[in-house]
C-alpha cells in the first residue's frame, strides 16, 4: 500500500503526461500480481465496494470530530476521502503494519454495512496520511487525480510494449485484477479470448470543429442528435444468443432499455443515438423527443409498462462495427455506411432507423443548413471523413462535431456552492435566476428572481477566483454548503435549448447551461425576465 | 461618514517608560476608569462600544483612529506590512519601525509616521492607550493592545506561534476582547514542523542535481523565512532571487536577519543555477519568466499546500506546507492561552473557529472584514 500511496501522491503533483505514464508504467512493472492489477483497476475504471461509500466515511468521522467542523472541512477540501485522511486521528499504541493493496482489497470486499465502521477504522489506523488518502480513494471509486482511463491503459501498453488498441480491445472482456492481461502483455501468454462474448468496443469520438473548414468531397455530414450514444451488441454461439446495450462509457444499460435488447436479433455491433419517440418534435424521420423526455428513462434499474408506453425508446443508427460476425471497423466510413444501409431491412423499424446524411454541395451551404436548424433534438452537425476507418477514441481529422450556436440570456447569480476536484474550495457551482416581472416597477410589488439553472463551467481560472471572492464578500445567507449571494452579479448564460420542467420553481430547465460572459458591468435589474426564456422554448 | 474626515491632528504621546510597566490589577482599575469616563463629554465607553468593527477596518471611536483600514484615513494603526493591512495615503501611520520601513519600500508612503516600539505604550486621544506586541507573523508584525475605560482589547492582525528566525515571537497578552484572524481556521490545517518541509527542498536537489528547485514564496516574510530556515539547516550555497525579492531581502538583512549569499537570477547564467535553489513570488511560478530556469522542480511554500487539490490548482510539483499564519492548533490554543471574555474573528475560515468557540463555551463573533486576502492569493 505504501508504494501505491507514493505513486498516487506523485501522480497528483506531476504535470507532464509523459512523466505520469512513466511513473505508472514503472509501478506496473515493479509490482507483483495481483497488487498491480488492483492498482490498475483503481486508476482506470475504479473499484466498487458495496459497503464502503462516502456515507460510510462520514459515519466513521462522526465519532471522531464535531459534525459541523467535519462538514466545513469537507466543504473546503471538496473531497471526502482527502478530508478524512487529513482529519483522521493518529492511533495511540501499536497497530498492525500497513496492508498490501490486495490485502486491503480483500478486507474492503469483506466489509458489510454493520462491520464497515469498525473494520475500516482498523485499516485506516494502519496507514499514514498518504496511505489513508490512497486507501479511501481506491475504496470509493473515483480517484479524481487527473488520470483518465485512457491514460492508465496507455501506461499499461507502454510498460509492456504492447499496442494500446489491443489493450482496449481485450479490456472489457476481463475483470480486475486483470491477471490474464498481465500474463499476455508481461509474460507473452495467449491473448484473452473475445470471440462470442457480447463485448463493449471502444467508441470512435469526435473533436470540436472550431474554425476548421472541410471539403464536402472528403467529409460527409450527419445531424448530431441530442440523446445518448449507445452501442448494441448481439452475439450468437453454441450456448445461445445474447444482446447487450452499452452506454458511452461502456456501462451495461440493457436492463434500462429491455425493448431494445429484444429488438436486435441479428449478430451485429451497432453504434447509434438512443432517443425517445416524440410527436411534437417533428424531426425528419419518425420524430425524436427532446433530451428532457429521454431523461425520464435514464438511470432506472427496472422499467414499468407505463414508462415503456409513454417514453418508447429507439436507436438512430450512425455506424456498424461488426456485421454477421465480420469486424468491419477497418473499412472506410462510406463502405461501412453501405453495410449499415444493407442491414436496415433486417432491423425492426419500430426500434431502429438510420441517421440521415445531410446533403450539401459545399461547406458554405452546410453552414447555412446548420444555421437554420432549430429542431430541439438536433445538437448540431457531425462531419465524418469518408475514407476513415472506425478507430477507438479521438483521432484528429477523422470526425468533427459542429454544435449549433448557443442561445444566450442574462441571469443573476443567486446561490453558489463549492466545487470539487480541480475546483476544490472555490465557489464554482452557480445557481442563477431571471426576473418574474419588471424589477423596476416597485409599485406592483416589484419582481422576484426565480432560479432557472445551474452552471459550473465556461469561465477561466482567473475569473473563477474573482467570482469566488465576490461570493465570499457578498454572502447574505448560508444553507449548509450553499451560500446565498446578494443579487447583484449578472451572468450571460449560454445554453443549447430550454424545456418545460416540473423540477424547478420557474417551470423551466435549460440544456447544457454554461457561463458565457461575466457581466461585472451590468446592473442586476437589467437581467432578463422569465418570459424571455419562455419565448425560447422551441416545441 | 467613513471617508477621510479632516479633523485636528490628534496629539499622540509615547510613554517611553512603558517597556517594563506592570499591568495594573485589572478589576479595580476598570471600575475606577469606567466611573471616571462617565463624566467625559464624548463618552463611548460602556461595554466595548468604543471599539467598532467596520467592513474596511476597526474603528476606535474616542481616538478617531482606525486599525488596518483598507481606505485612506486620518490616523491609522497598522499591524504589519502586507498589502491587505497596510496602505499609503493616511494622514498619520502608527506602526513598528520595521513595518514603517516596509511600508515605505512597498507603498512609497511618507506619511506622518509615529514609531511604536514593541512593548511601548502610546497614548491616543480620547483616553485610549495602544501597546504594540510581537505577532510572530513577519518582520515588524505586531498585535495591538488597546486599553480604554479599564477595558482591554487585543487585535492580532495576522500571527503565528511557531518559531521564525526572521521575526520576534508572538507574545500572549491577556485581554477582554481578542480580535483574531482565522486564515487557517479549519481543523484539517495542521502545519507540520518546518524542518521536514525545508528538507523536502534539499532532498529534491540531492535527487536531481541537474535540475533546480524553484520555490514560490510570498515576497514579504515567507521568502525570507524559507531562506533563513535553509541557512539554519546548513545550506550554504548561493540562493537565487527573482528581481521582485531583492529589495525586501535587503531590507531584512539591514534589520539584522542573516540570509547568507543571495544572488539575482537576472545576473546569472542559466546553467550556473543547476542544482540550486531559486526563490520567486508565487505569481512567477507559472509565468514565462520561470521557463528560463534550468529544468525547475516547481515548489510552493504555503499553508494551503496541505490540501492536494490546492497544490494541483497551482501546478505545484513539490508542495511545502509552510505558513506565516497560525494553524488550527495554534488558533485554538491561543484563544485558550489569552482566555478572553469574547473572541472576534476578522477574516478567514471564521465559521469553523466560531463553532469551536461554541463547543468550548466561549463567546465568539465574526466581523466579516472585507479585502483581507487569503495567504498567497
Amino acid at each position: 500500500m505504501e508504494r501505491f500511496a507514493a505513486l498516487i501522491d506523485m501522480l497528483v503533483f506531476t504535470r507532464s503526461r509523459n512523466e505520469k505514464l512513466r511513473l505508472i508504467a514503472e509501478y506496473l512493472r515493479a509490482t507483483p500480481d495481483p497488487d498491480r492489477g488492483w492498482a490498475l483497476a483503481a486508476l482506470t475504471d475504479g473499484l466498487d465496494f458495496k459497503a464502503v461509500k462516502s456515507t460510510a466515511i462520514r459515519n466513521l468521522m462522526k465519532d471522531r470530530i464535531d459534525p459541523v467542523l467535519w462538514s466545513l472541512s469537507r466543504d473546503f477540501v471538496g473531497d471526502t476521502a482527502e478530508t478524512a485522511s487529513l482529519l483522521w486521528p493518529e492511533p495511540a499504541g501499536d497497530v498492525a503494519p500497513p496492508p498490501t493493496v490486495s490485502e486491503a482489497v480483500s478486507l474492503l470486499s469483506a466489509m458489510n454495512r454493520s462491520s464497515v465502521t469498525g473494520e475500516l477504522a482498523q485499516l485506516l489506523d494502519r496507514l499514514d496520511s498518504s496511505g489513508r488518502y490512497a486507501l479511501l480513494k481506491l475504496a470509493t471509486g473515483a480517484m479524481r487525480i487527473g488520470i483518465s482511463t485512457r491514460l492508465g491503459k496507455t501506461a499499461f501498453a507502454q510498460a509492456f510494449d504492447v499496442s494500446v488498441e489491443d489493450v482496449e480491445e481485450y479490456w472489457h472482456a476481463l475483470k480486475p485484477p486483470y491477471t490474464d492481461l498481465f500474463a499476455w502483455a508481461a509474460d507473452g501468454n495467449e491473448p484473452p479470448d473475445t470471440e462470442n462474448i457480447p463485448l463493449f468496443r471502444p467508441f470512435m469520438l469526435a473533436h470540436p470543429l472550431g474554425d476548421t473548414e472541410v471539403s464536402m468531397d472528403e467529409y460527409a455530414a450527419e445531424w448530431k442528435w441530442d440523446g445518448i450514444r449507445v452501442q448494441l451488441v448481439h452475439v450468437t454461439s453454441d450456448q445461445g444468443s445474447e444482446t447487450r446495450l452499452y452506454s458511452r462509457s461502456g456501462d451495461d444499460i440493457s436492463a434500462t432499455f429491455p425493448e431494445l435488447v429484444d429488438a436486435l436479433q441479428i449478430p451485429a455491433v451497432l453504434d447509434g443515438e438512443l432517443l425517445v419517440r416524440g410527436s411534437v418534435q417533428g424531426g425528419a424521420s419518425g420524430g425524436a423527443a427532446s433530451f428532457n423526455a429521454l431523461q425520464q428513462r435514464l438511470g432506472r434499474k427496472t422499467v414499468s409498462k407505463k414508462m415503456l408506453a409513454e417514453f418508447p425508446a429507439f436507436v438512430r443508427l450512425y455506424d456498424v462495427m461488426q456485421s454477421d460476425g465480420e469486424d468491419v471497423r477497418a473499412l472506410g466510413w462510406e463502405e461501412r455506411r453501405t453495410r449499415l444501409e444493407a442491414l436496415m431491412p433486417h432491423l425492426p423499424q419500430s426500434h431502429f432507423d438510420i441517421s440521415a446524411i445531410v446533403e450539401a454541395g459545399s461547406f458554405a451551404e452546410l453552414a447555412e443548413i446548420r444555421q437554420a436548424a432549430r429542431d430541439d433534438a438536433i445538437e448540431g452537425l457531425m462531419l465524418k471523413k469518408r475514407d476513415a476507418p472506425y478507430s477507438a477514441g479521438r483521432k484528429t481529422g477523422l470526425w468533427y462535431k459542429w454544435k449549433r450556436d448557443p442561445l444566450l440570456i442574462d441571469c443573476v447569480l443567486m446561490y453558489a456552492q463549492r466545487g470539487s476536484g480541480k475546483r476544490s474550495s472555490f465557489y464554482s457551482d452557480y445557481t442563477f435566476g431571471c426576473w418574474n416581472g419588471d424589477p423596476d416597477q416597485i409599485s406592483d410589488g416589484g419582481a422576484e428572481l426565480l432560479p432557472v439553472g445551474k452552471a459550473y463551467s465556461g469561465f477561466t481560472d482567473a475569473e473563477l477566483k474573482k467570482i469566488d471572492r465576490y461570493v465570499r464578500q457578498h454572502t447574505i445567507n448560508r444553507f449548509g454548503p450553499v451560500r446565498e449571494t446578494e443579487k447583484t452579479l449578472v451572468f450571460e448564460v449560454a445554453f443549447d435549448s430550454v424545456h418545460e420542467s416540473k423540477r424547478h420553481k420557474s417551470g423551466l430547465a435549460m440544456r447544457f447551461p454554461r457561463i458565457h460572459r461575466i457581466r461585472w458591468d451590468k446592473p442586476a435589474h437589467e437581467a432578463d425576465r422569465i418570459e424571455a426564456l419562455h419565448a425560447l422554448i422551441s416545441n | 461618514m467613513l471617508a477621510k474626515v479632516p479633523v485636528t491632528r490628534p496629539t499622540i504621546k509615547v510613554e517611553l517608560s512603558a517597556r517594563n510597566r506592570q499591568t495594573k490589577p485589572r478589576k479595580e482599575g476598570a471600575d475606577r476608569e469606567r466611573f471616571a469616563s462617565s463624566f467625559h463629554s464624548n463618552s463611548m465607553t460602556a461595554d466595548f462600544s468604543w471599539i467598532q468593527p467596520h467592513p474596511h477596518g476597526i474603528y476606535i471611536a474616542p481616538a478617531d483612529c482606525w486599525i488596518d483600514p483598507s481606505r485612506a484615513v486620518e490616523t491609522a494603526l497598522v499591524t504589519h506590512g502586507h498589502a491587505d493591512h497596510a496602505r499609503g495615503g493616511h494622514g498619520t501611520t502608527i506602526a513598528t519601525p520595521e513595518t514603517l520601513a516596509i511600508m515605505k519600500l512597498r507603498y512609497a508612503t511618507d506619511d506622518g509616521a509615529t514609531l511604536a516600539l514593541y512593548g511601548e505604550t502610546i497614548t491616543l486621544p480620547g483616553q485610549v492607550r495602544a501597546t504594540y506586541t510581537p505577532a510572530g507573523h513577519v518582520l515588524g508584525s505586531a498585535q495591538i493592545l488597546l486599553e480604554h475605560a479599564g477595558e482591554r482589547v487585543v487585535i492580532t492582525g495576522d500571527y503565528k506561534r511557531r518559531s521564525d528566525p526572521t521575526c520576534a515571537e508572538f507574545a500572549v497578552t491577556p485581554c477582554d476582547i481578542f480580535i483574531t484572524e482565522a486564515t487557517f481556521g479549519l481543523p484539517l490545517f495542521i502545519h507540520p514542523p518546518i524542518a521536514g518541509e525545508i528538507a523536502k527542498i534539499t532532498d529534491a536537489l540531492a535527487a536531481h542535481p541537474e535540475r533546480s528547485v524553484l520555490v514560490g514564496a510570498y515576497a514579504l516574510g515567507k521568502a525570507q523565512r524559507v531562506i533563513a530556515e535553509l541557512r539554519a539547516a546548513g545550506h550554504t550555497d548561493p540562493i537565487y532571487l527573482h528581481g521582485a525579492m531583492e529589495r525586501m531581502c535587503a531590507l531584512y538583512q539591514d534589520h539584522g536577519v542573516d540570509l547568507g549569499d543571495l544572488r539575482l537570477v537576472a545576473d546569472t547564467e542559466k546553467d550556473a543555477m543547476r542544482g540550486q535553489i531559486i526563490i520567486c513570488p508565487p505569481s512567477a511560478l507559472n509565468d514565462r519568466w520561470a521557463r528560463r530556469m534550468p529544468d525547475p522542480i516547481t515548489a510552493m511554500a504555503s499553508g494551503w499546500m496541505r490540501v492536494r487539490q490546492r497544490a494541483r490548482q497551482r501546478n505545484v510539483e513539490l508542495p511545502l506546507i509552510v505558513s506565516d499564519h497560525a494553524d488550527w492548533t495554534e488558533l485554538t490554543q491561543t484563544i485558550e492561552d489569552v482566555n478572553p471574555q469574547e473572541t472576534w474573528i476578522t477574516h478567514g475560515r471564521e465559521d469553523a473557529l466560531l463553532r469551536w468557540c461554541e463547543l468550548h463555551q466561549r463567546k465568539g463573533r465574526a466581523l466579516a472584514m472585507i479585502g483581507r486576502e487569503d495567504e498567497d492569493e
